[in-house]
């Protein structure tokens, strides 16, 4: 199986599951109140998302052919993404400034002059495309991550609240151990044991990152278990799994909705100061601002690197904290009005 | 009115006592002693109004005889099965027999779920009606039944009134076809008005349906409008029980009468009587000596602050009391 028919599926997968949540959430009172709310509070934001998510989409749509009658020999080949095709022999020989008609050094003349919106790199490649690519990689790390941690903290969390005894004496300790540890080292740790791999990575990330949701879920439960919606069910004879499924997990969906927002957010910038220590994923945003860190001792100096790959970053995680604040305020307990 | 033979429940010697862990090692150092040697009947079909100040430990007495808060030590006779000696899985059958109304209408159902799967809830784990469609159509006998809108059994708890979640919850309760509803200060978070329409209805259930109810309450109101007997609670001790009529015409206990001068009336010549108690309930993890109620007693003897009183057996109904030894005979242990 060809790869890019892999990550095509999963496209469809993804897009046809983010459907069905959306027509499920439409018909829950709740989900479809607090949206609209947070649509009408967070609408710039919300927009902003949908394009990053958009752009990832378009880089990972991706099949072979159509590209014939291009310079680049290895592109024919292999399976080039919406967003590959768009800037499709679009290379220079080395730097160019924003709109230039020249290269950086030496004052070559370019190949498209005045058509790099935000200049090219050390190899020539476009710096706009290089920064719509790394939306796929970001939304990747901070969902593959979530996607690790988030039923990582649940499995350990709920149980250890609900049961308690021995079992939460046990996480409690796992928990503890995972937290005492700094952070760095254990990444750095887990990624030589792993490998560079995306997938580790992400996986990298989760086991450093589960333990602050852990313990918020383990609370929620801890609160939740003493309701008295709970002991009925238990004098209703209704069994523990059920309980567990019916009625703890749904009360803490909200939690797990802000803390993938604003986890998101974190794994993101994590991701780019491991790519400064050179152990990021290839293709983000970190590794581009690593990649440019030196130029920028440079004179004149070499900025549009950083500065895209920067504002690209800066733009999502402003974007989705915005959102998760919203969030927050909607779906909170704390915060949110009886009987909306 | 007198126990009869057999009653529907019987609770002897119940104790449930939440130990207090402390230092490295979690070693229990002492205990909050919320039920101590608690024992009380419930026939068929009657109610049985436990009363007591907040932390009396009135709660969690019928939170143990739902094994829903594990108890110590005792007997939960249901039918004549100890429900104590059951595992989990031989108890199930008694969950049907026994539910439990709360106090907090608001807590007391799960906000994510429509309130016609809250009240199938009990059902389904009983397999109680063919599919799903013969369960909602009960749920929706049901509603009508708690003088609900049967046209609203889809919708989310948030959606109801405090009064009509209590009787969403009665709904639930009565979908098993329980014997006995233990009803915790089911109406105490209720306005007035509300709280009528309540005990209304529990009292047409009973009367059709035959259901028992062990009310645990502060209201002495209510008691006297619901109550068959009465048991009284201090410190997680029974100090007094008997039928309403006598509790309330002929209080025994120093306790019982504090607690009934105490009640608001809105007669004039009902007001005062019993000398005022003063202070606030001692704290149950270091319940006096003697008598628990003697720090606080207006007709304190000495052998009170040492002995703990003997149950004396009145012509109608108990009473731990000193005073009231002379007039009746010990009881003995029972």
């Amino acid at each position: 199986m060809e790869s890019h028919i892999l990550s095509n599926s999963v496209v469809a997968i993804l897009v046809a599951g983010a459907c069905g949540l959306v027509l499920a959430a439409r018909r829950s009172r709740m989900w479809s109140a607090a949206f609209a709310e947070i649509w009408s509070r967070r609408r710039l934001a919300l927009c902003v998302i949908g394009g990053y998510v958009l752009i990832a989409l378009l880089d990972s749509v991706a099949w072979v052919g159509g590209l014939e009658g291009g310079q680049d020999a290895v592109a024919r080949h292999q399976a080039q993404s919406v967003i590959d095709r768009l800037f499709a022999d679009f290379q220079e020989r080395s730097y160019s400034a924003p709109l230039a008609d020249t290269e950086f050094y030496g004052g070559a003349p370019l190949r498209h002059p005045g058509q790099h919106l935000l200049g090219t790199d050390l190899i020539g490649r476009d710096v706009l495309y290089l920064s719509l690519k790394g939306a796929r990689v970001a939304l990747l790390i901070g969902g593959l991550t979530s996607l690790f941690a988030i039923p990582l903290a649940l499995l350990f969390g709920v149980p250890a609240g609900y049961f308690g005894g021995r079992l939460d004496d046990v996480v409690f300790f796992v928990m503890s151990t995972l937290a005492s540890m700094p952070g760095l080292l254990l990444l750095i740790a887990l990624i030589m044991v792993l490998g560079k791999s995306t997938l580790a990575i992400c996986f990298a990330l989760a086991v450093t990152g589960w333990v602050g949701f852990c313990r918020v879920s383990r609370g929620e439960t801890l609160k939740l278990r003493e309701l008295e919606y709970v002991s009925a069910a238990r004098a209703l004879g209704v069994s523990q799994g059920r309980i567990l499924l019916r009625h703890i997990l749904p009360n803490l969906m909200h939690l797990v909705i802000i803390t993938f927002v604003l986890m998101f957010s974190g794994l993101v910038l994590s991701e780019a100061i491991l790519s400064w220590l050179g152990i990021g994923v290839d293709g983000s945003w970190g590794q581009m601002i690593d990649q440019a860190r030196n130029e920028l001792s440079r004179d004149p100096v070499v900025w549009w690197n950083v500065a895209a790959a920067g504002g690209a970053l800066f733009g999502l995680i402003l974007a989705v904290n915005f959102v998760g604040d919203a969030l927050r305020d909607t779906l909170d307990p704390r915060t949110v009005r009886e009987a909306e | 009115m007198s126990a009869s033979a057999d009653p529907l429940l019987r609770v002897e010697g119940l104790r449930t006592w939440f130990p207090i862990k402390q230092g490295l090692f979690q070693r229990t150092t002492g205990h909050v002693q919320a039920v101590t040697d608690v024992a009380f009947e419930v026939a068929a079909g009657s109610t049985l109004a436990l009363v007591g100040e907040s932390g009396c430990g009135k709660t969690t007495a019928g939170r143990s005889i739902l094994r829903l808060t594990p108890a110590q030590a005792g007997r939960v006779l249901f039918d004549g099965v100890d429900l104590m000696a059951l595992d989990e899985a031989a108890l199930r059958p008694y969950r049907r027999e026994i539910q439990i109304i709360f106090q907090d209408p608001m807590a007391s159902l799960n906000p994510r779920m429509r309130v016609r799967d809250s009240v199938a809830e009990g059902m389904r784990s009983f397999d109680i009606g063919a599919d799903e469609a013969e369960r909602t159509r009960r749920v929706e006998e049901l509603f009508k039944r708690v003088q609900l809108d049967p046209a609203h059994i889809w919708r989310y708890p948030h959606e109801f009134s405090g009064g009509q979640r209590q009787r969403i919850c009665i709904a639930r309760a009565l979908a098993v076809e329980p014997r006995l509803i233990v009803c915790d200060e089911a109406v105490s978070a209720l306005d007035v008005s509300i709280q009528a329409q309540i005990l209304n209805l529990l009292g047409d259930l009973q009367k059709e349906l035959g259901i028992a109810y062990l009310f645990i309450t502060h209201d002495l109101g209510v008691v006297r409008y619901l109550a068959d007997r009465v048991a009284v609670m201090y410190l997680g001790r029974i100090v007094e029980s008997g039928s309403t009529e006598r509790i309330f015409a002929d209080p025994q206990h120093p306790y019982t009468r504090a607690l009934l001068a105490a009640a608001p009336s809105v007669d004039p010549d009902r007001r005062g009587g019993a000398p005022p108690v003063l202070g606030d309930v001692p704290s149950p993890s270091d319940p006096p000596p003697g008598c628990p109620f003697h720090p606080r007693c207006p007709e304190v003897l000495e052998r009170c602050r040492t002995e703990a009183p003997p149950e004396v057996a009145l012509a109608e109904g108990r009473v731990r009391c000193f005073l009231a030894e002379s007039a009746g005979t010990a009881a003995g242990g029972d």
